[in-house]
């Protein structure tokens, strides 16, 4: 059966120089080449993918540090915000009377970075004009909840180190945490 | 008398009383009754759609550019390349609607004479589509490419130095398109302003043709046989998407606060914008109590005015009011109907709410990102 050669039953408008002539390469040939074809359609997209996938995950990521140190306590000076780390770590210090934390400066309705307008004392989002005062806490425009706190700590030499990786949100009661806030 | 003039516009401008004018005058513009149409021809707002009220209309609007231009405030906003389509937009929406309330006045008339509407086709008498409609669509290509192209030489792309999280632009704008979404974000949580809103006003325009039974007005203009399909289109279209987006080219500044469009912005401008949730309303500043633990309990109240509004209302309409329509439309339709149109009309109540009682969300759950 694999060697049966392919002929039409009908010759169509047969004369003897244009008849139809069967296939030339057999049954086996075809599913030869046709194995051939697949494997080399997989090995080139699954390289394609494969490098693709590779390029997620660079040799090199110019990222801050999550975990950093800011300086010693005594460096901020009371009911004041700093934004000295604003650029480089996405971060408000801010020291009221008794403590210190550290406010991420993404805005809680839509993730614009909101100005913190010293003279009236409060962060202002240019997107949709949020407002939050200095302890974070929503008051004004949409933003349903505060900003969010860093965790704080004192280092064994004394600085102030601030942990991105875990953040405290005011609507779950993560405030209370002592974590949030360094005590003064 | 120019600096009247300013201030004048200044103060109608704010959006209580910018927008509370064109929902006063979009129905007596587009009369739904004969009421609104008695109004309209008293006004002589009919008069807009005629050719003088096309010339006196373009002077206005153009004096008023013009006015700004040589404004040293509006000048800045008015000459940032963003904001140049919407000048052309201003223009461009006047003079469409004037095209289609013009041939359709006309059209009104001549069906009260018993004639046919002028768009009317002798079935014998027909035009080819090649040449003789691609030919036009042709040339408006072209035309319209030489205008692309003349414009991005002149013109150069608004494009700024890179992003910097650290520095935000105040105000941030969206671009011009948005500006109505960025809008209706002030009002609402992303959610239901980002994607629940806008998914209604795409669905809902595409469920016109099966929810609207006026089986008048086909094929050509008209606005007697269908001024209430027309009106709350229009409503719509002008004052909810179009005016949101002028509101915001011209009329939004620093910390996204309202300035007149002659009013210099201020980056310290104090607007006192403190928003209260429908919860702190009734638990705190009603009771007197703290709120609920609960979260069901806090916002019992919010979940009963969403839920009676857009569930329980529809039904008490087609008892009373909207009998007639309810019999008319079929339960079905009826209540797609209602759905779309609640949808379309909340949002203008809660700019009011926020506007009046700084109303912040009726349902207010942070904890699980779910707030209206």
């Amino acid at each position: 059966m694999a060697e049966e050669k392919m002929t039409p039953n009908a010759a169509v408008g047969s004369s003897a120089e244009n008849a139809y002539k069967g296939p030339e390469t057999d049954r086996r040939g075809f599913f030869n080449w046709l194995s051939l074809g697949w494997l080399a359609y997989i090995g080139v997209t699954g390289g394609f993918f494969t490098m693709i996938v590779r390029f997620l995950f660079p040799n090199v990521l110019f990222e801050p540090p999550q975990t950093f140190k800011i300086g010693f306590p005594e460096d901020f000076s009371k009911n004041s915000v700093d934004v000295k780390f604003k650029k480089q770590y996405n971060a408000w210090i801010v020291r009221d009377e008794e403590s210190i934390f550290a406010l991420s400066t993404v805005c809680t309705h839509l993730g614009c970075t909101p100005n913190w307008l010293p003279v009236e004392s409060k962060f202002k989002c240019p997107c949709h004009g949020s407002g939050f005062r200095m302890t974070g806490i929503h008051f004004e425009g949409p933003a349903p909840r505060p900003l969010e706190r860093f965790k704080i700590g004192l280092s064994n030499d004394g600085q102030i180190l601030v942990d991105k990786t875990k953040s405290f949100k005011w609507e779950k009661g993560e405030w209370e945490n002592p974590e949030s806030y360094l005590k003064v | 008398m120019l600096e009247t003039f300013k201030h004048t516009v200044d103060y109608l401008s704010s959006p209580t009383i910018s927008f509370s004018i064109l929902t006063v005058i979009t129905p007596i513009l587009f009369p739904p009754t004969d009421w609104f149409d008695k109004i309209n021809r008293k006004l002589g707002f009919h008069l807009l759609w005629t050719k003088t009220g096309l010339i006196a209309a373009m002077a206005a609007i153009t004096f008023f550019f013009v006015v700004g231009y040589m404004d040293q405030n509006f000048n800045v906003i008015l000459t940032k390349a963003d904001n140049f389509p919407i000048v052309l937009m201003v223009y461009s929406i006047y003079f469409f609607t004037w095209v289609a309330m013009h041939k359709a006045y006309i059209n009104d008339e001549r069906l009260e004479k018993g004639l046919k509407p002028l768009e009317y086709n002798d079935p014998d008498d027909k035009v080819l589509v090649w040449p003789d409609l691609v030919y036009i669509e042709f040339i408006a290509l072209i035309l319209f490419t030489v205008f692309l192209v003349v414009w991005s030489i002149l013109v150069p792309a608004p494009l700024e130095e890179p992003a910097n999280p650290a520095a935000t632009p105040n105000p941030s704008k969206a671009p011009w398109y948005f500006l109505g979404l960025q809008e209706m974000l002030v009002y609402y949580d992303p959610w239901i302003a980002g994607i629940v809103l806008p998914i209604f006003c795409v669905v809902g325009l595409m469920a016109i043709p099966y929810m609207d039974i006026n089986k008048k007005g086909d094929g050509y203009y008209s606005f007697k046989e269908r001024r209430v399909g027309i009106f709350i289109f229009m409503y719509g279209w002008i004052v909810l998407w179009l005016f949101l987006i002028v509101l915001g080219t011209f009329f939004r500044g620093p910390n996204w606060n309202f300035y007149g469009p002659f009013e210099y912005w201020d980056t310290h401008k104090v607007v006192a914008l403190n928003s209260v949730n429908l919860s702190e309303y009734f638990w705190v500043k009603l009771l007197g109590k703290g709120l609920p633990e609960n979260i069901l309990l806090r916002e019992f109240l919010g979940f009963l005015t969403v839920g009676g509004y857009l569930f329980i209302l529809p039904f008490i309409l087609a008892k009373t009011i909207l009998k007639d329509m309810y019999e008319a439309y079929g339960p079905t339709r009826f209540v797609s109907l209602m759905i779309f149109g609640l949808v379309m009309l909340s949002l203008p109540l809660k700019m009011y709410l926020r506007w009046v009682v700084n109303l912040k969300y009726f349902i207010s759950i942070p904890e699980y990102f779910f707030n209206i």
